[in-house]
């Protein structure tokens, strides 16, 4: 059994030789050989993944598989090295389970595409899995870095997938822009961090940090300078303010694309990276406020967009925004442990959610707008169970996974203040709001699209609908690795299981009846949200939206701000420059040269005049300058 | 016979530059192309006879300090055999450009020579 550990390497390998298949091979290789190789490497990765996972089970130290110097310059060393612990197994196991569920599901939602574009769809996938697979295997900052960057291209790449499409190119790039912005203050971390430490090893740096190391320490303003820094990254990444306008946009892409970065992989970097630094972050208490009020600032800016927003994809965008914001709450609240539950949890339900409408634009011809379906429960049948159970899971009732891990973050967020309690039940209300509004409007009343639409309705095939009841029932039973200490002692194995990697929590623990108390209030309010959604939506009519409505309607008109305040100076700038600035400064510059040249030479040429003498004449002087310089300089 | 060897060595080098300088300044001035030329022999034989004084002195020197079979000075001398040698060999091939000149041009001065500029 020891020998898991050591073929560790198989696990990213296998999505890239996949990738390498798929890539050269994409004019070559029938569709189903394509859909069998892309599915098939994620399996196999899943397989090993799963033997990783229960060879690390109680591992007190983390295992590193060094292969070769990747960076050697001077004193700095840094290692291509895997560590495996139990952070990344479980993180492994998401990505690539979830992954190969997305994959499945991929080769019948994309069956229509050219064999040649199914091949690049497939290898920008397995690329995709293999980046987040490094991310979260790097043993040090920068193997994490290399997946960082690797997955912020093969988001670019898979949003902008329909490349003829202008506005889609628009939002690849955007993502990738955005996402550039962070990853700049990511590699400025890394830099700060090579500078105190000597080097990027996870174990060292901590080593530093916990003062195990005699003659390098961190001071507290490194420390914070770092993780703020390290913060902007995840913000970049896994979509909070001021950066997160890219994810909404990155529905573009072809929507199982949008359920691998919204729940597998990409998103949830961020959290992996602030997980991993744990030990950085709770030394920081500055940090950690600017952490979880950006975060619970995010899921409510993003909860309240979430009301408004017509578009199916949209919505679900919006919900993994706000959601990504409850696990920084979480992890500024100090509880990784909730956020690295929710991760996985949300992972569930997001891919199921984001599957399922991929079904319902699937069955609707290619139709986004809610606002056109309504009634489609009775024709998609297995869609609308998932969907339900994905609403469910999402909105917090109990037993479905969304309730502990959202629960865990609730509590963790109330022993910091009731007041972050306050807005963050608010928020998880809105969640639930909305999460039913989308539901009803879809699945419940009358059909509102065409006839053309209603004739086509139909149940997606047995690829599509098979993954939907798969992470249907993870997402009901997912979130029993989790139960809270009061209902079953010993029931928060998934906190257990982290213990070597994140300290347990030593936060002070609230009373059983307080806990009990918040519980049963999130729950009932919970319900009360289902039900005025329900007398709300269930016979959905089109209306325009008025007033406050049309600025949720519009984002909060957040990118136009944008547009506003950055791209339009940037655009004048650059006009200032092309029009102004070139002409006067640098062609001046540039043609100055060359008039100067011309005319110097022009005035050499008299120096020809073809006199014997007069070469002579100027040999002579020559020399003798010659002779005065050596004479004069020498001594 | 002593004294007549202790000749200051500063006579040898004034008596060369004043050889040196009227040939250059005979290469300056003057157009006739034979001239000109036996400058430019003044000029070499100046640089030879330099060589040789300062030759025989590093000879004297070395003779002096008890270096009975010593070689000091001698490469100085060896220059001069060269530049003898480069000298006639100019003094053939310029002679004979002079004399074609003066075949092409019946002129031998050296500014009806510009039509190299063209």
């Amino acid at each position: 059994m020891q020998n898991a550990l050591q073929i560790v390497y198989l696990i990213p390998l296998l999505p890239l030789i996949g990738f390498l298949i798929n890539g050269l091979g994409r004019k070559y290789l029938p569709k189903p050989v394509i859909g069998v190789v892309g599915s098939g490497v994620i399996l196999a990765s899943f397989i090993l993944s799963v033997w990783v996972f229960m060879q690390v089970k109680g591992m007190p130290v983390p295992y590193i598989a060094s292969y070769f110097n990747f960076i050697s310059v001077g004193d700095l060393k840094i290692p291509f090295a895997f560590q495996v612990d139990q952070l990344s197994s479980l993180f492994l196991l998401i990505i690539t389970g979830v992954g190969f569920l997305i994959h499945v599901y991929s080769t019948s939602y994309m069956h229509e595409e050219k064999a040649e574009h199914f091949g690049r769809y497939f290898s920008y996938l397995n690329l995709f899995i293999f980046f987040m697979l490094l991310l979260v295997m790097g043993a040090n900052y920068v193997i994490m870095f290399i997946g960082w960057e690797g997955v912020g291209l093969c988001s670019y790449l898979l949003i902008g997938y329909w490349f003829k499409k202008t506005e889609y190119n628009k939002a690849a790039n955007k993502a990738f822009i955005m996402n550039r912005i962070g990853d700049l203050a990511f590699l400025i971390a890394i830099f700060w961090i090579i500078s105190r430490v000597g080097n990027v090893n996870f174990s060292d740096v901590f080593a530093v940090a916990n003062g195990e190391v005699e003659f390098r320490k961190f001071s507290a303003t490194d420390i914070t300078v770092i993780t703020l820094l390290l913060f902007i990254g995840a913000t970049g990444k896994s979509a909070q303010i001021p950066l997160y306008t890219w994810l909404p946009d990155a529905m573009a892409g072809p929507t199982p694309v949008s359920a691998l970065i919204h729940a597998a992989t990409m998103v949830t970097a961020g959290i992996y990276m602030i997980a991993r630094s744990n030990v950085l972050y709770s030394m920081s208490h500055i940090t950690m406020d600017i952490v979880a009020y950006t975060g619970l600032a995010t899921a409510l800016l993003a909860a309240t967009i979430a009301l408004k927003q017509n578009d199916i994809k949209k919505v679900l965008a919006y919900s993994t925004v706000s959601q990504l914001g409850f696990m920084f709450l979480a992890l500024g609240t100090g509880a990784y442990v909730a956020a690295v539950f929710h991760v996985m949890t949300h992972a569930f339900f997001k891919a199921l959610l984001f599957l399922g409408s991929g079904s319902v634009i699937h069955a609707m011809s290619g139709e986004q707008d809610i606002r056109n379906m309504g009634g489609l429960s009775k024709k998609l049948k297995i869609t609308f169970w998932t969907f339900v159970i994905g609403c469910i899971a999402i909105a917090g009732i109990p037993p479905f996974s969304g309730f502990f891990s959202k629960d865990a973050i609730l509590l963790s967020a109330f022993v910091k203040s009731p007041l972050l309690y306050g807005v963050a039940l608010f928020t998880a209300l809105l969640t639930a709001f909305y999460m039913f509004r989308l539901l009803f409007i879809t699945f419940t009343g009358t059909f509102r699209g065409t006839h053309e639409q209603a004739h086509h309705l139909h149940e997606s095939p047995a690829g599509m609908t098979l993954p939907l009841i798969i992470l249907a029932i993870l997402s009901i039973i997912g979130g029993f690795v989790g139960v809270p200490e009061v209902f079953m002692h010993g029931g928060d194995r998934l906190g257990q299981f982290l213990a070597p990697v994140i300290k347990p929590n030593e936060m002070h623990h609230v009373s059983h009846s307080t806990e009990y108390l918040l519980m049963g209030l999130s729950t009932a309010l919970v319900l009360v949200m289902i039900a005025a959604a329900w007398f709300k939506f269930r016979n959905y009519q089109r209306k325009e939206e008025t007033g406050f409505g049309k600025v949720l309607e519009n984002k909060w008109y957040v990118d136009e701000l944008y547009d506003k305040i950055i791209v339009q100076p940037l655009h004048q700038l650059g006009g200032f420059f092309k029009s102004v600035f070139e002409v006067s400064v640098i062609d001046t510059l540039v043609n100055g040269v060359g008039k100067a040249v011309n005319y110097g030479s022009r005035q050499l040429r008299l120096l020809q005049s073809g006199q014997v003498g007069s070469y002579v004449l100027l040999m002579v002087l020559s020399m003798i300058v010659i002779f005065a310089v050596q004479f004069f300089i020498r001594k | 016979m002593e004294k007549k060897n202790n000749m200051p060595i500063n006579n040898y080098i004034l008596l060369s530059i004043a050889l040196f300088c009227i040939g250059i300044v005979g290469v300056l001035t003057r157009r006739n192309a034979i001239i000109i030329f036996m400058c430019i022999e003044l000029m070499l034989n100046a640089v030879n006879l330099l060589l040789v004084a300062f030759s025989k002195m590093h000879a004297r020197a070395a003779l002096l300090a008890g270096d009975v079979n010593g070689t000091a000075g001698t490469d100085g001398q060896l220059f001069v055999f060269f530049i003898m040698v480069v000298a006639a060999a100019e003094v053939s091939v310029g002679l004979a450009i002079i004399v074609m000149m003066y075949r092409n041009i019946h002129s031998v001065d050296v500014n009806f020579l510009n039509r190299l500029k063209h």
